[in-house]
């Protein structure tokens, strides 16, 4: 018995690394979760985090908004994409302030403030915009890329959402649905 | 007088210089290499994308500001986050970083303390059993009676 102490507690050592590997490599795998329960008509609960807003000090989060619809954009400075579709979000930012029912809420990641302060400046953003510097409301939208955009209800809860860029189409249908 | 007057005008200027001039400036390239760029998840050197030239952008206006390599660094930190240093997280998943090293070295320590012993008393119980000591070469035999001879004089 002695002589498979070794043995064993080698093997049991390399099944834990093994192990350990697969459980890692799953960790930074995709988190689909949202998608999924969009696909399936569900509407799940938003995550929330506080950030502070772009070119202050202050602090703000999803939650506050709760009430409203609000069209949660992730963008950046540097992605073409997102300067493409900030003048559906500009205009649909007009509309949703006039009726009073909602807003858009920008939230930056990988950029830095002088750059996002000279995007909002430039593509003439009237919307406010969070800064995600670590990714914390990223991650928990399983959100990898900019843009990204997730059209929350009232309640708090994710009606729609695009891995992408969006169109006006897609704006007005899923605010429409988040409204409803 | 003159002479004075340059040595008060030396002092003052090394006691105004900031910290970073005195540590040397930092170049570009002795930063780059030492952060990621955030979005492409690659280190910063060999990142080609707008995020990248935006971050050296940044780096790059931080040294004309006369920032030192560690400051650089705090203000990339404050500016895109932890994930810019390239380290792993201090929780969740990325503790095994840091754990997983420290486990294999205690691993191999626990095991070479577990199979020296075994080893140590393995040979002379081989010796024992044979009741013969091991032959020597002949280059080895001639080197024993050499040094045999050396201590006998």
């Amino acid at each position: 018995m002695k002589r498979l102490t070794v043995p064993i507690l080698a093997a049991v050592a390399a099944v834990a690394l093994i192990g350990l590997l697969g459980y890692g490599l799953s960790a930074r795998g995709d988190d689909r979760s949202l998608d999924d329960a969009v696909a399936r008509n569900e509407r799940p609960a938003a995550p929330s985090a506080a950030l502070p807003v772009l070119g202050k000090t202050v602090k703000q989060s999803l939650a506050d908004m709760r009430g409203k619809v609000v069209v949660l954009n992730f963008w950046a400075s540097w992605c073409p994409p997102c300067e493409t579709e900030a003048p559906a979000l500009v205009d649909l930012q007009r509309r949703l302030q006039r009726d009073g029912t909602g807003t858009v809420l920008g939230v930056t990641r990988d950029d830095s403030t002088p750059d996002s302060l000279k995007k909002v400046s430039e593509w003439k953003i009237n919307y406010p915009s969070l800064r995600d510097v670590d990714n914390v409301l990223a991650k928990k939208f399983g959100s990898k890329n900019v843009p990204e955009t997730f059209v929350i209800d009232a309640q708090g809860r994710v009606a729609a959402l695009s891995r992408g860029e969006i169109n006006r189409k897609f704006l007005d249908t899923a605010v429409k649905a988040a409204l409803q | 007088m003159s002479r004075a007057l340059v040595v008060l005008t030396v002092l003052t200027a090394l006691i105004a210089a900031p910290p970073a001039m005195a540590a040397g400036k930092a170049s570009l390239i002795d930063v780059e290499d030492e952060v990621m760029c955030v979005s492409c998840e690659i280190p910063l050197n060999i990142a080609e994308s707008a995020q990248a030239d935006q971050q050296r952008d940044f780096i790059r206006a931080q040294i004309d500001a006369g920032k030192s390599k560690e400051q650089i660094k705090t203000a990339l930190v404050a500016e895109y986050g932890r994930e810019v240093l390239a380290l792993p997280d201090s929780e969740g998943f990325g503790l095994t970083a840091y754990l997983v090293p420290l486990a294999l070295v205690a691993l191999l320590a626990g095991g070479l303390a577990l199979l020296l012993p075994r080893w140590r008393r393995r040979a002379p119980a081989a010796l024992a059993e044979t009741g013969e000591a091991p032959e020597l070469s002949k280059a080895e035999a001639s080197r024993l009676d050499e040094e045999l001879a050396r201590y006998e004089r």
